[in-house]
């Protein structure tokens, strides 16, 4: 059976910037993909690109992405729309301006409900404070006519995830969804996510550049650098035996409780400019391997270390 | 008080009407501006039942008679009553202000709406029009348009109202401009939202606060504009009760009869003060950075 989601050789290109190139992967229902990456390395970018939503031209996207058994890059603007949010719906980053300051939290939970399921008035008005209920807001049917700047940043980000659950999604993607929240409310968001993406039999792709919420939440990592995925595993395969460079400096330089450390582990450099990426392995200039002489010429491909653990490097396998 | 100022970084709300019906009625000035276009609205609407005779009702015996009991604002030329005149013309006015203003917003908010969302070509197409009809003064454009349609109150409407367009697109895209790139726009847009929900329910309500300030203030520009034209003759035709054309009127007797201009004057400017000490202070109040100082200045 063919996968919920499969995205093929994704590239995107903006102007000069290659942002993303080739990004590949699966996911299927009740499957939980993080997307692992420094700033800039595409990962947002690719899932707006799935959805058709970033502007084209200037941006030039190719690739294929099969999902429920349609071609999305190609696809009618009509047919995206019916897509986003009820086919597969993202919950942003920034809770604090993530929702629209001057209408209701009840008029922008039932939006996607009269988009998709054709709801409205009373039954719309029902289904937003069962949503409610569901995220774990008190006093939901309270909630519905308040303005966002009443709730917290926790509040506001359940209110999000509850407006991205609101048209039966089958693909969830949270977009660094707990990054701008404190600790402690990013645990019960994360908390949250797991549990509604069991009751719900979602897929859920978590984008995020913090590898501690990766290992408590995901089934599989993919590790993006530079537009181009490095590695791709199991969170216990990436975890346990890191075979790219670039995720072993990853995973070295988290903090580790009470293990005292001057100053933590970091990998040198920047990352490179996506307007002029070197020729060879995008990572070359910051890697501490160096393995081959093709480093410096040719792109490592992504070739199978172990069963569906994939990496990019010409560095030979590490136990 | 300072506990409850809002940081400016963050957008206020501008759909608390409660909130800013409160700091403007902490503005006295604008109090009585808003009680004086109460009163407008009253006498334009009732001005049939309160005049106390018709606006047409002509008696010559009582001719050019100053300001008396029976005559509160003394007669004209041809013995009509004055202060009747000036009440029933608030009806043309009113009407005048509505009717053009409904225009330039049905037509200009929109245009500043699609010019401002989808940008590119099409807000160079959009707005390079605009510019061509702003860029003729405002009573030589409304004069040609009367030109082409001929003289007359509703043409005078029609008019007025075509040249206050381009303001409200202008003033709508500016708005729409930095509210475009807001997240909640993306993330509607991301939950399957169409062009034309994202600009009415997203777009539109966060840019309200500028237009309603310009409808107050194109309000008293359309009304003067009306008495102008009218003063000129090609706005409300005689007989019918105008403030700019008893004005007109009212210029060959100024020496005899200063009554005939400065009552009708006297309405026009009442008016027309009004409606820009309101969209002053609605401006004010809408502003969230004006707002916190608001509340900080009158704060108890």
């Amino acid at each position: 059976m063919a996968p919920l989601l499969s995205v093929h050789d994704l590239r995107v290109r903006l102007g000069d910037a290659q942002v993303v190139n080739g990004l590949s992967y699966e996911i299927d229902a009740g499957e939980t993909v993080a997307i692992v990456g420094e700033s800039g390395s595409g990962k947002t970018m690719s899932a707006l690109a799935m959805l058709g939503l970033i502007p084209r031209p200037p941006a030039v996207v190719s690739g294929e992405v099969h999902f429920d058994g349609a071609e999305l890059v190609s696809a009618t603007p009509a047919h995206l729309r019916a897509v986003r949010g009820a086919g597969m719906a993202i919950v942003f980053q920034d809770p604090m301006t993530s929702l629209n300051p001057v209408l209701t939290i009840g008029r922008q939970l039932t939006e996607g409900m009269e988009v998709h399921l054709g709801l409205s008035g009373r039954a719309a008005r029902e289904r937003a404070v069962e949503l409610l209920e569901m995220v774990g807001i008190p006093d939901p049917r309270h909630r519905l006519d308040e303005y966002p700047h009443r709730l917290s940043g926790g509040m506001r980000q359940r209110v999000m995830i509850a407006i991205g659950l609101a048209a039966h999604p089958r693909v969830l993607i949270a977009d660094e969804a707990t990054t701008a929240l404190d600790v402690t409310i990013q645990a019960q968001i994360i908390e949250l996510l797991g549990r509604l993406q069991q009751e719900l039999d979602m897929a859920l792709i978590w984008i995020t550049h913090d590898l501690g919420v990766v290992a408590g939440i995901a089934d599989r990592v993919l590790v993006m650098y530079a537009g181009r995925v490095v590695e791709h595993g199991t969170v216990d395969a990436v975890f346990d035996a890191p075979q790219h460079p670039y995720t072993r400096g990853l995973l070295r330089s988290i903090p580790v409780l009470g293990q005292h450390a001057d100053a933590l582990p970091s990998i040198p450099g920047t990352p490179p400019d996506p307007e002029n990426l070197p020729p060879g392995c995008p990572f070359w200039p910051r890697c501490e391997v160096r393995a081959d002489d093709r480093c410096r010429g040719e792109v490592p491909p992504l070739r199978e270390v172990a069963a569906g653990h994939l990496v990019a490097t010409f560095e030979k396998e590490r136990v | 008080m300072s506990a409850t100022v809002a940081p400016t970084s963050t957008p206020l709300p501008a759909r608390q009407g409660g909130e800013t019906l409160r700091l403007l009625v902490r503005n006295r000035i604008a109090v009585v501006a808003l009680a004086v276009l109460v009163a407008f609205i009253v006498v334009a609407v009732f001005g049939k039942a309160l005049a106390p005779y018709g606006y047409n009702s002509v008696d010559v015996a009582d001719r050019l008679q100053g300001p008396s009991v029976h005559h509160w604002f003394g007669t004209d030329e041809l013995g009509r009553d004055v202060f009747s005149r000036v009440l029933l013309g608030a009806a043309v006015s009113l009407k005048v202000g509505a009717v053009a203003v409904g225009i330039s917003l049905v037509v200009g908010v929109p245009c500043g709406l699609i010019a401002g969302f989808y940008g590119g070509v099409l807000d160079d197409v959009i707005m390079r029009v605009m510019d061509v009809l702003f860029a003729f003064p405002a009573i030589l454009m409304a004069i040609a348009v009367l030109a082409i349609l001929g003289p007359g109150s509703t043409n005078a409407m029609v008019a007025i109202g075509i040249v206050y367009i381009p303001i409200f697109a202008r003033v709508t895209r500016a708005a729409v401009l930095p509210v475009r790139e807001e997240v909640y726009v993306r993330a509607a847009r991301a939950s399957g939202a169409s062009d034309l929900r994202l600009m009415r329910r997203h777009l539109l309500p966060n840019v309200l606060g500028p237009i309603i300030v310009q409808t107050s203030i194109s309000f008293a520009f359309a009304i003067l504009s009306e008495a102008a034209l009218s003063f000129i003759g090609l706005g409300t035709q005689p007989p019918h009760p105008s403030w700019g054309l008893m004005l007109s009127d009212g210029t060959d007797f100024i020496n005899q009869a200063w009554w005939m201009v400065v009552f009708p004057g006297a309405a026009i400017f009442v008016v027309v003060l009004a409606f820009n000490i309101l969209g002053d202070a609605l401006r004010d109040t809408l502003d969230p950075r004006q707002r916190s100082l608001i509340r900080n200045a009158r704060g108890a």
